[in-house]
């Protein structure tokens, strides 16, 4: 039996009396993943080493100057945790196919968006613990220093990573569903993260080089977490009961 | 129903064949193009029918979340199917134009990045459709098919903001931005022409997709059938 079942009985008794709100439901649910990776360590490990290897890899690839590094590592940076957030994303649904914990919750009352909402969350936290011990890195191995204000870097890390985070959950609960799941996920979702991706990168890199204002691509990520946050939460539904 | 396809059939035809001559031989020569500029009377009209046809995908796929029939799944796969094969027609014919006239096949311009994520993001649409499995297929797609819809406007802001080199739209420009009457006339002709020849293709891969459809259940129920004689 796997551990995400048994700690999901307890949280359900407790509830039964009153019908728990959306949030509380999504609230455990995350308490739930956070406790099993913070057993296994399984995304965040993975994730990390393969970010890790990614930006060893890419230094092999180009040999840059300060300057020139300052240029490209936005790109760079923001590939790698791309890359890395597949290894995550593709993690997340996989866990609750095990015993069927995804058709019980189809069964349960439990609104789907709260499922959706705790996941996409828990990712969003995953990711950003990658981003903290990644960042770092990048600065010692391409000796960053940024022109620009640093503490937008913050705000355009914080609206990136739900952009992706938020589109990934969604896609890796469509690819879950499909043959070869693992190859599906960065093939739907690759296409229609461009936009987030020319975004982040842009943004990342005006701030560090401090040549142009970042503010419209902060804008436009702000658009884009608010679309795609907004729709996956309506179609989560059909897309979870699909049969 | 049929005689119906057929007179659509025979009209687009003629129609092609009519846009043919007035592109080819009936539209002056540009003056610094050249010949070359002939294409532009196939370039725009595929591109116009591809963007059409990625719209009545959206509505195809909120049609089939709302209400969940089958038509409105197979016109969503025929509109995707149908659009991304004009859609490959405007970024071969773009190239085709731009080397002899720019001097590069590709640039990574506004108009030429935004067409090729979108081409992106239907053949992602099709590669669901290809490897999902079973009666689920239909919701996925759907959900995917409005998402792609809706990042459109989002790549096209995104990419805009990148230097322009694309000929701006001459028709109904500013000042000087003219078309000869008889380039107009040629330009007409084949997007009426694309138009109908689009629909065509979409309603033969509407028909066949809800056979197929038709086939598949007809199938089960006769591996039901035979189970229950046994």
């Amino acid at each position: 039996m796997s551990a995400s079942s048994v700690t999901q009985a307890p949280a359900r008794q407790s509830s039964a009396p009153a019908a728990p709100s959306v949030w509380s439901i999504a609230w455990r649910t995350l308490k739930k993943d956070l406790r099993l990776e913070w057993r296994s360590k399984d995304a965040i490990n993975s994730m990390l080493f393969f970010a890790l290897l990614v930006v060893v890899i890419f230094s092999f690839g180009f040999d840059p100057t300060a300057e020139e590094s300052r240029r490209i590592a936005g790109g760079l940076l923001w590939v790698a945790i791309l890359f890395a957030t597949v290894v995550a994303l593709n993690q997340t649904w996989t866990r609750e196919l095990r015993n069927q914990v995804l058709d019980a919750y189809r069964l349960s009352p439990a609104p789907p968006q709260s499922l959706f909402i705790a996941k996409t969350v828990g990712n969003f936290i995953f990711v950003g613990i990658l981003e903290v011990l990644m960042v770092p890195l990048f600065v010692v191995f391409y000796n960053l220093r940024s022109v620009g204000p640093w503490w937008q870097l913050l705000v355009v890390a914080v609206l990136a990573t739900w952009a992706l985070v938020v589109n990934g959950t969604f896609f890796a609960a469509l690819s879950i569903r499909t043959r070869s799941r693992e190859i599906m996920l960065p093939l739907i979702l690759f296409p229609i993260s461009i936009p987030a991706l020319l975004a982040m990168v842009d943004a990342t890199t005006s701030i560090l080089t401090g040549d142009n204002s970042p503010v419209f691509w902060m804008r436009l990520l702000a658009v884009y977490d608010l679309v795609f946050t907004t729709i996956s939460l309506l179609l989560f539904e059909p897309v979870l009961n699909a049969e | 129903m049929k005689t119906l396809f057929r007179l659509l059939l025979a009209v687009t035809v003629l129609l092609l064949g009519y846009g043919f001559c007035q592109a080819m031989y009936i539209a002056p020569r540009e003056a610094t193009m050249g010949d070359v500029q002939r294409i532009f009377y196939y370039h725009l009209p595929s591109a116009w029918v591809a963007f059409l046809l990625f719209f009545v995908n959206f509505l195809a796929s909120a049609w089939y979340i709302v209400r969940r029939t089958d038509g409105a799944d197979a016109l969503a796969l025929a509109s995707a199917e149908v659009g991304v094969s004009f859609c490959t027609i405007v970024l071969i014919t773009g190239p085709i134009w731009a080397r002899p006239i720019w001097g590069i096949w590709w640039t990574w311009d506004a108009r030429l990045t935004s067409t090729l994520v979108l081409w992106l993001i239907y053949v992602s649409y099709l590669m669901l459709r290809h490897y999902a499995a079973g009666g689920q297929v239909p919701v996925l797609a759907a959900a995917l098919g409005i998402f792609g819809f809706l990042d459109v406007p989002i790549v096209y802001m995104a990419i805009r903001w990148f230097r322009t080199q694309h000929p701006q739209p001459v028709i109904g420009g500013g000042e000087g931005s003219g078309l000869d009457h008889r380039m107009w006339m040629a330009v007409l002709w084949n997007l009426l022409a694309f138009s109908l020849l689009a629909v065509l293709f979409v309603w033969t891969r509407y028909n066949q997709a809800l056979e197929e459809r038709a086939l598949e259940e007809a199938h089960a129920q006769a591996a039901l059938a035979e189970e229950e004689l046994r």
